[in-house]
């Protein structure tokens, strides 16, 4: 699927381009994309370097295995294929409670450092499990408590009720996440068997 | 309710700073040495996102800055107005799996030239606040490891959008109209 859109989105651009006569569109556009790509990475690296080393103190104290076991029913229901004594469900949880206190700087390292431990799991280490689906499923849904970038956006333009849309997207969220994680079960059943195996269609 | 939340977000990032080296310390972990080799880590994982991330937002703005967007946008417009989904916002729900900084650009234009305290000024904030960018989440943790076959994790979370956008809309509706 992905090859598709991708493809779609290029030639799309192309052809639009082509029927303006301007090709420089698709240059700059090319080269633009690639600069803010590698300044995305670049502005990662100070995050990764920075979480990455608290959250390794975190885990060398212990601290990860104590928070997945406070957690233990949610983390077992939403990831039944992960042992409970795993690392990864220590960073799986780390990653959410920072997504839901709006800690999005922190959110990122330690779902890295999820997906890292799941793929310690992964018998295949090119496709995804069913694990980092579920992961992926409630990052990309963005759950969390305080949408502050959308506040502090709506200050700037002199909004008089900056916090009112909270209870709004609070609700679109939650509505939007349990939605991903009912449509992953889902999608979960029709690829992989009762033993876990992916079914052959998906190979 | 928001004061309380907005509270813990800004103190836990101090107080996680003080309470992790504190705790671990009273459990004989050397935390300068553990800070450290974890770090290591964190250079390596962002220069091996840089190939995917540069693959997808190349097509991404070349899909947005060619007009090709806007293209497609036409025909959705009035499909959507009939169901009464004003169109200023279609870009905004169109763009937000896969660029935040884009469709970020037209609730900024939406705030600016209708107010963010009209009803279009706070549905594109909630659309823009309840959900997040799938294509950037699915490629960088992907990328993060190496995960060629992602599955169906792209359709879900574009799924995931498609149901956000559509609750926003429904409960601005409800409460601001």
């Amino acid at each position: 699927m992905i090859n598709w859109i991708w493809f779609f989105m290029i030639l799309s651009g192309v052809v639009a381009a082509a029927a303006q006569g301007r090709f420089d569109l698709v240059t700059n556009a090319a080269l633009n994309g690639a600069k803010d790509a590698v300044a995305v990475c670049i502005g990662l690296i100070s995050i990764l370097v920075f979480w990455l080393g608290m959250m390794r103190i975190a885990q060398d104290a212990g601290l990860l295995e104590k928070l997945a076991r406070l957690m233990r029913p949610v983390a077992r229901f939403l990831f039944p294929t992960v042992p409970p004594e795993h690392p990864a469900m220590g960073y799986i949880l780390s990653n959410m409670s920072a997504n839901l206190f709006g800690l999005g700087n922190a959110a990122t390292p330690m779902g890295l450092k999820a997906m890292e431990e799941l793929q310690k799991l992964n018998p295949d280490p090119k496709t995804a499990t069913p694990a980092m689906c579920t992961l992926l499923a409630l990052n990309t849904s963005g759950l969390t408590l305080i949408p502050t970038t959308i506040i502090g956006i709506r200050l700037k333009y002199g909004s008089v009720e900056p916090t009112e849309i909270i209870g709004p997207t609070l609700v679109a969220t939650f509505i939007a996440t349990s939605m991903a994680v009912l449509l992953d079960r889902y999608y979960q059943h029709r690829t992989f068997d009762r033993s876990g195996l992916l079914k052959p269609h998906w190979k | 309710m928001f004061e309380a939340v907005s509270l813990i977000s800004k103190i836990m990032l101090p107080a996680l700073l003080v309470f992790i080296p504190l705790y671990a310390l009273f459990q004989r972990v050397p935390i300068y040495e553990s800070f450290i080799e974890g770090a290591k880590e964190g250079f390596p994982t962002a220069v091996s996102i840089i190939p995917h991330l540069v693959g997808m937002m190349v097509a991404v703005a070349i899909f947005r800055d060619t007009g090709a967007m806007q293209f497609y946008l036409q025909f959705l417009t009035p499909v959507l107005s009939f169901f009464h989904i004003p169109e200023e916002v279609v870009p905004i729900g169109i763009l937000r799996p896969i660029s935040g900084t884009g469709s970020l650009a037209f609730v900024e234009s939406i705030l600016r030239t209708h107010g963010p305290d009209t009803f279009l000024g706070k549905l594109a904030s909630t659309i823009q606040g309840s959900t997040d960018t799938t294509l950037y989440v699915l490629t960088v943790y992907f990328g993060a490891v190496g995960i060629r076959n992602s599955l169906y994790a792209l359709k879900v979370g574009l799924w995931a959008d498609l149901i956000g956008f559509l609750a926003s809309l429904g409960i601005c509706s409800i409460l601001y109209l």
